[in-house]
């Protein structure tokens, strides 16, 4: 096995994904059996190879630098929950919330 | 700067992050406006919220600022470069990750060249200046249970400029800073402003023993926002780790707040997690390929940078170095300087009278060379009227102040408040003539051998001539008159 | 008029331009049959009013003779297509009641084309799966059945696009393919599908999973109708940075029906170990029709496909780790309360997210963590490479290649479902198109021997979309497929 439960924990972690003390063992067995798997990829020699990120062959396309978007706050909000907005008639943009962070 | 310890004598090794915000009118990545303030999430894209399938376009006129900056630190300009995500969760980070350059960044290897005090200058490396994202904002006083979040920050350009760890001093770090802040200021690419957070310093202190070679741990100082407040920060910490490595401690690696109010740093809370980043080549974007046509053509366009002006004004206005160093500080200063330098027989002159006259006058009022209510035009007419002699240096520092209170010209006040020096040997020979006839007990005392009595006398011709009177030629009178 | 939903949509364009019956018909022709096949559980959400409100725009147009190449044609939308007002999930609970303020390009595209929509398409949950089972929307039935009369899945991801194909209830659909999502589905249900060169649509507005990958497509009842919607949805999109700027060509202009002379590849390595005699079967016999057409097989080596899986169980993972890190409610989407922030991320992405989409979460998050990044994550990008090479090389031999479209016809709901591996092997086929960026495209060409739909699947140079549809055409007329589920 590949992953102990540990490790499952950390990328867990990691991830932001809730996974219970005692799925973790389920959770290694799971992912280890997909690793294992992959690791076949081991036993090509791959020494002089390029690594490949795209398969496109076109450059970077650049845009001009000029304001074409944004100005819709309540749009932006629109989905969010319990956002707060700055005025209930007017839309003069309003605030995401989350738990409180302590820095 | 050499810490005296209790066990010996201690190096402080410092490397600096800035944080330099693109002067842009849009984002990085997206058409949402760069600007500051705005109403909260106003200046938010869908882009920059991370919303379902939206994708990152770049910001071509971002990416020639950077190719400016790095050109403008002596770097090299990678022709190709390639942006990574770099993974980690945190409210005001929408998409949770920020796009950024991790192995491969736009520009590497450039140097900045330290003006210190005495005219000592000392090279610091630029290891790298790579584009980013900027995160949201985070507030965390609005509410008792809740954090608010304000994206307009969110997706703005910034240029991480890392340098080598080989500053060894607070006022070199200062010196650092302000020549970063100066250059970034020339190009146009940053305005500096580090109070707003345009430009914003992260400082790796660590300690060793004088003649040690190995570095010592470091920690990272983040949320310092003036230069003074970096240098104070640097300070504490560097005390503080010697403290610490003396009492028989280690120093752990971690990153702490610099805390204004109480003058320490100390341990960030909400970075307790190990991080891991898990960078990887962002897969929305291709390799960013820069045309060798286009930077030579940006090199081209380039302005003069402070350290060739400072060696311009050294030879052609045969200032000191440390004179020129002043002036060239800030582009606005160089050019106020050398409107009212041009074209005079004693540039030198005109250096003094900016850095001493005009810049303490500023000084005074709190305000930049950019608000000054002398223009340069004006000084340059009022040294106009002191090389034509038409007043004396000392008349000019009261029309000087004059000046600085109205903002009017010279030539005027001089005009309005009869000012105009007595050039006239008739009138001082009268002036002459009526002290010495006054004071005929001095005269005697003079001409037995008390020639100390000498200033006496000028001085009170030229309280009789109410300071009018050209010093030189009243000087070379008196003589020949009281010589008898 | 009970017909106007077995009509093509080269059909329906006629039909419509020759006024033989209106937009506004065809539209409530298809909104029932909608209705009737709710068993199904192909859409997410219907938007009848929306069908019907188009169709009457396009009756306007063609009314003053200004049909566009897709007037009142109704289709079905992907879940993971973000359609304006139109609440769109992917499939996941996380996302349930977001609805975009925004239009995808692709389905932008369709409209601005003509064409309707009849809601949104059942999917797997964020396109993982091969057969529609991780839809938190519940499993999409394939309107086939096998003789022993169990539910069968469409395949997968785009599970109910296909279904809805193949049970007539839209005309066309849209798909998206990022290891085999459109072709799998649509060999699995007996209709059409292509997914495209990477670059020739936007991805702008399409939920995202594997970034490098992922490629949106039409699925339809034939080739011809693949045509004609792959010309409509692709096109170079600026907020896209990974289009490409070529132009789209006439692709139903190129279905000549002439192959002769073409050089087809076969590679060696696709016969592998275990394949099904009816698999090999109808390869071979794909193989005849070509020749008899006039086109000529050529033996190639695709070296590397044996690795194209496991660098795919890499690749897509370790992108959809970081694509789906959005996705933590502060927003949008579902937000499950905690006492810290972390707690609330790490309590909405256990609960939003489902058991399919947490495990790539997490394999991906681990291939690309600190220390296993070369090992994993840097490793497959070469071996990506290589792949990619293995077709470069092929391309010196031949101008298309043929093989199967998956290893085996539709299976129950149900089956393979423990077995995360042996379900990932249905794109042992599908997925070193996907990691080369190639066009692929599935034409329906035969019928196993439990009398279920089986694929071919042709592969194409970048960009040469045309030879696809030209030898998908011949092979379709030679397949003469015309079995209906349930028939």
């Amino acid at each position: 096995m590949s992953l102990d439960q540990a490790t499952v924990a950390r990328i867990a972690q990691l991830a932001r994904i809730r996974v219970a003390a005692d799925d973790r063992a389920r959770m290694a067995q799971e992912l280890s059996t997909i690793l294992d798997w992959v690791e076949q990829l081991k036993s090509l020699d791959t020494s002089s190879v390029e690594p490949m990120t795209s398969t496109v062959e076109v450059v970077l396309p650049q845009r001009a630098d000029e304001v074409t978007d944004g100005g819709y706050a309540e749009k932006v909000l629109l989905n969010a929950t319990d956002p707060v907005r700055v005025s209930t008639t007017e839309d003069l943009g309003g605030f995401f919330t989350v738990p409180k962070v302590v820095e | 700067m050499i810490l005296e310890g209790k066990t010996g004598k201690w190096e402080i090794v410092v490397g600096l992050e800035v944080h330099a915000q693109v002067v842009s009118k849009a984002k990085l990545f997206s058409g949402a406006s760069a600007t500051y303030g705005g109403n909260p999430n106003a200046q938010v894209s869908f882009v920059d919220a991370a919303f379902p399938g939206m994708l990152p376009v770049i910001n071509g006129f971002v990416v020639e600022q950077a190719i400016k900056t790095g050109l403008g630190i002596e770097a090299t300009v990678n022709e190709v470069s390639v942006f990574d995500r770099k993974n980690y969760f945190y409210a005001d980070l929408p998409q949770g990750y920020q796009i950024s350059q991790y192995t491969r960044p736009i520009v590497s290897g450039g140097k900045l060249v330290l003006d210190m005090p005495g005219g000592a200058t000392k090279t610091v490396g630029v290891t790298r200046l790579h584009l980013e994202q900027d995160a949201g904002k985070s507030m965390h006083d609005q509410s008792p249970s809740k954090s608010y979040i304000d994206l307009n920050r969110s997706g703005v350009a910034l240029m991480e400029i890392v340098s080598e760890p080989d500053i060894r001093s607070p006022e070199e770090a200062g010196a650092y800073l302000k020549k970063l802040r100066a250059i970034l200021r020339y190009l146009g690419t940053c305005d500096g402003n580090m109070e707003e957070g345009s430009m914003r310093c992260d400082a790796n202190v660590s300690v060793r023993k004088v003649g040690d070679t190995k570095f010592g741990t470091r920690n990272e100082i983040k949320n310092v926002n003036s230069i003074r407040f970096v240098m104070q920060a640097i300070e504490y910490e560097a005390t503080r780790q010697v403290e610490v490595l003396e009492d028989g401690g280690t120093i752990v690696q971690e990153t702490r707040l610099w805390d204004t109010a109480r003058g320490v740093t100390r341990p960030m809370r909400s970075k307790e997690h190990a991080h891991d980043y898990r960078y990887f080549p962002d897969p929305d974007l291709l390799p960013l390929v820069l045309d060798p046509k286009a930077i030579a053509r940006i090199k081209g366009e380039m302005p003069e940078l402070p350290d060739a002006k400072k060696v311009r004004f050294v030879e052609q206005y045969k200032l000191t170095p440390y004179d020129a160093g002043v002036l060239v500080a800030e582009q606005e200063q160089a050019d106020f300087f050398e409107t009212v330098a041009k074209g005079r027989k004693d540039p030198k002159l005109a250096a003094n009278w900016v850095i001493v006259e005009l810049f303490g006058a500023l000084n005074k009022k709190g305000v930049g060379v950019a608000n000054s209510p002398v223009s340069a035009a004006n000084l340059a007419g009022l040294l106009d009227l002191i090389e034509n002699d038409t007043i004396s240096g000392r008349i000019a520092k009261d029309v000087f102040q004059i000046m600085v209170e109205t903002g009017g010209d010279a030539a005027s006040i001089v005009k309005e408040k009869g000012l105009t020096q007595v050039t006239d040997t008739g009138a001082i020979d009268a002036a002459i003539a009526k002290v010495m006839a006054e004071n005929e007990a001095k005269v005697a005392e003079y001409r037995a051998g008390k020639v100390t009595l000498f200033g006496w006398f000028v001085g009170q011709v030229m309280k009789s001539t109410g300071g009018k009177a050209n010093p030189a030629k009243v000087n070379e009178i008196l003589k020949a008159k009281l010589a008898g | 008029m009970a017909e106007l939903v077995d009509l093509t949509i080269a059909q329906l364009r006629d039909g419509l331009s020759q006024r033989k019956f209106s937009a506004t018909e065809v539209a409530r022709a298809y909104v029932a049959a909608v209705e009737k096949n709710r068993h199904l559980n192909a859409f997410v959400v219907e938007t009848p009013e929306l069908a019907l409100s188009q169709a009457a725009d396009s009756d306007a147009r063609l009314a003053k003779g200004q049909a566009r190449a897709l007037e009142g044609v109704p289709l079905g939308i992907k879940d993971l297509f973000c359609t304006k007002g139109v609440q769109t999930t992917a499939a996941s609970r996380i996302l349930e009641g977001f609805k975009p303020p925004y239009e995808s390009t692709v389905t932008q595209n369709l409209f601005d084309a003509g064409a309707s929509m009849l809601g949104k398409l059942n999917m797997d949950e964020f396109a993982m799966g091969s057969a529609n089972i991780t839809s938190h929307f519940g499993p999409v039935k394939n309107p086939w059945k096998r003789k022993d009369g169990k539910d069968l899945v469409p395949g997968g991801s785009s599970g109910g696009s296909a279904a809805a194909v193949a049970a007539h209830i839209v005309a066309g659909a849209t798909g998206t393919d990022t290891g085999g999502s459109i072709r799998q589905p649509a060999s699995f249900t007996g209709i059409a599908g292509i997914k495209p060169t990477y670059g020739r649509c936007s991805r702008w507005g399409i939920v995202a999973f594997a970034s490098s990958l992922d490629q949106a497509g039409p699925m339809a009842r034939d080739v011809r109708d693949c045509a004609i919607l792959l010309r409509a949805m692709a096109g170079h999109d600026p907020k896209d940075s990974t289009s490409v700027p070529t132009p789209v060509p006439d692709y139903e202009a190129a279905m000549t029906g002439n192959v002769k002379g073409l050089r087809f590849g076969i590679p060696k390595e696709y016969r592998v170990d275990g394949m099904p005699a009816e698999i090999e079967k109808l390869w071979q016999q794909g193989i005849d029709w070509l020749k008899a057409a006039g086109a000529e097989p050529v033996e190639i080596s695709l070296p590397h496909t044996k690795y194209a899986l496991p660098t795919y169980y890499i690749i897509a993972p370790a992108e959809a780790s970081s694509n789906l890190a959005r996705y933590d409610g502060v927003r949008y989407g579902l937000r499950v309360p905690g006492n810290s922030l972390d707690e609330m991320y790490e309590n909405t992405r256990a609960e939003g997210f489902g058991a399919e989409v947490r495990r790539r979460i997490l394999i991906g998050t681990y291939v690309l963590s600190a220390g296993y990044y070369d090992a994993y994550y840097l490793k497959a990008q070469k071996v990506r490479s290589l792949i990619f090479r293995d077709f470069q090389e092929a391309w010196k031999k031949c101008d298309v290649i043929l093989t199967p479209t998956a290893p085996s016809a539709a299976f129950g709901i149900g089956e393979n479902a423990d077995d995360p591996i042996a379900m990932y092997l249905n794109d042992v086929f599908t997925v070193p198109v996907n990691l080369a960026g190639l066009p692929g495209l599935s034409v329906p060409a035969g019928l196993s021997g439990e009398g279920l739909p089986l694929g071919l699947q042709l592969i194409a140079k970048p960009f040469d979309e045309g030879a696809l549809f030209r030898v998908g055409g011949v092979l379709e007329k030679a397949a003469n497929f015309t079995a209906r589920p349930g028939a």
